[in-house]
C-alpha cells in the first residue's frame, strides 16, 4: 500500500514539475514583459506544488529521498507525469492550450484530493487548488483571446488543440494504482473527471470559436513511466547541473 | 505586440482600511488582462488585497508649467498643517 502511495504522489508531483520546467523556459522569451512575469509566476507555483508532493513521496518511502533527489536523480522511465505536460512549448498558442488542458484537469483533480483520507495529501491539494484556480482563469482567458482573436492566432490555437487532443485521454485513464488509492479513500477515480472536464473545455472551445477535435486514438503511458521522446531532452537540461556537480550549492 | 496595447495605471490597496496607492503601470489589451497582469506584476510578494486599474489616457493631470501657481502658494502656510495635535499612542495609519 505504501509503495503504491509513493507512486501515486510521485505522479502528482511529476506532472507539476515537468510542466513547471516547460513553462519556465518562456522566461525571457515571451512577447511582452507582463506575460513573461505571469508565466514565471505560474511556473513557480507549479515548482512549489511539485516540491510539496515530491518531499511527501520521500517521507512515505522512508529512504531519505527528498524532492531534489526525485527531480534530479531519476531517469525518464521513473517519471510518472502525464504525457500532456512534457509536450514541447511550441508557439505561444501551443503553450497556452497545453496549460489550459492541464489546468482544467488539475483544478478538478485537486478538488477531489482535498477530500483525501490522507491528511497531507488533502492539505497539499487545498493549498495548490487556489493557485491552480488562477492558472485556469488565465489560461482559459488566453484560449478565448487566441481562438477568437486574429486569423493567425485562431489558426495556431486550433492547430494546438488538434495536436494536443490525443494526450488528453490519459487524464481520465485509471490503472491499478488509481483503483487501489480510490478504494483506500486516498485518491480518486480519474474517469469521473472526464465529464466535468469535457463540459468546461467544450464550452470554452465553442466560445473561442474553436472546433473540438473528433475522438481518435489517445496516447497513454506517462503515468506508468513510458514517455514521449520530448521528456528525455527536458530532463537532460533540467538535471545536467546536479548530475555533473553532485551536491553543488549556491 | 505590446505597442498596440494601451497603458494602464495600477493602484494597490495593501491592507483593508488603507487607500489604494499608485504602484506603477503596465500594458494590457483590455481591463480584464490589466487586472491579471497587475496581479502578477505587483502583488506577487503579498503586497495587496485589492487592485484598481485605470487607463492611463483617462487620467487628467496637472500641467507641470503651472506648478508655481498651483503649488507654491501653500509653501509658507504652516498654520494649515495639523502639527499641534498629539497623536495617541498605537495609532498607526493616520
Amino acid at each position: 500500500m505504501s509503495d503504491l502511495r509513493v507512486e501515486y504522489v510521485l505522479r502528482l508531483g511529476d506532472s507539476a514539475l515537468v510542466l513547471a520546467q516547460r513553462t519556465c523556459a518562456w522566461v525571457g522569451h515571451a512577447a511582452v514583459m507582463e506575460e513573461d512575469v505571469a508565466l514565471a509566476n505560474v511556473a513557480l507555483d507549479l515548482f512549489g506544488q511539485a516540491k510539496l508532493w515530491l518531499d511527501y513521496a520521500g517521507e512515505i518511502e522512508g529512504d531519505g529521498r527528498d524532492a531534489d533527489a526525485f527531480a534530479f536523480a531519476r531517469d525518464s522511465g521513473a517519471f510518472y507525469n502525464l504525457l500532456l505536460v512534457e509536450q514541447p512549448n511550441g508557439n505561444f498558442a501551443d503553450t497556452i492550450v497545453r496549460g489550459y488542458f492541464y489546468d482544467a484537469w488539475s483544478a478538478l483533480a485537486l478538488k477531489e484530493l482535498t477530500h483525501s483520507r490522507d491528511e497531507r495529501i488533502a492539505a497539499i491539494a487545498a493549498k495548490s487548488a487556489k493557485e491552480t484556480a488562477y492558472h485556469l482563469c488565465r489560461s482559459e482567458d488566453w484560449l478565448l483571446r487566441l481562438g477568437d482573436g486574429t486569423e493567425l492566432s485562431h489558426e495556431r490555437a486550433q492547430h494546438a488543440v488538434n495536436a494536443l487532443w490525443r494526450f488528453t485521454g490519459e487524464l481520465f485513464l485509471g490503472d491499478d494504482v488509481d483503483l487501489q488509492m480510490t478504494q483506500a479513500g486516498i485518491g480518486f477515480d480519474p474517469a469521473t473527471l472526464r465529464e466535468p472536464w469535457l463540459a468546461r473545455v467544450e464550452s470554452a472551445l465553442q466560445t473561442a470559436t474553436l472546433e473540438r477535435p473528433v475522438e481518435g486514438w489517445m496516447q497513454r503511458g506517462g503515468k506508468q513511466g513510458r514517455h514521449t521522446e520530448a521528456l528525455g531532452y527536458l530532463l537532460a537540461e533540467m538535471q545536467v547541473l546536479p548530475r555533473s556537480y553532485a551536491g553543488a550549492t549556491w | 505586440m505590446s505597442k498596440g496595447w494601451p497603458l494602464w495605471e495600477i493602484f494597490v490597496r495593501s491592507e483593508n482600511g488603507l487607500a489604494h496607492k499608485h504602484v506603477g503601470s503596465l500594458h494590457a489589451a483590455d481591463a480584464e488582462m490589466a487586472v491579471q497582469n497587475a496581479r502578477d506584476l505587483y502583488t506577487r510578494r503579498n503586497e495587496g488585497v485589492s487592485i484598481w486599474v485605470v487607463k492611463s489616457s483617462d487620467i487628467v493631470a496637472t500641467d507641470p508649467s503651472q506648478s508655481d501657481e498651483l503649488f507654491a502658494p501653500s509653501e509658507d502656510k504652516a498654520y494649515r498643517h495639523a502639527t499641534f495635535y498629539h497623536v495617541p499612542e498605537g495609532v498607526k495609519n493616520l
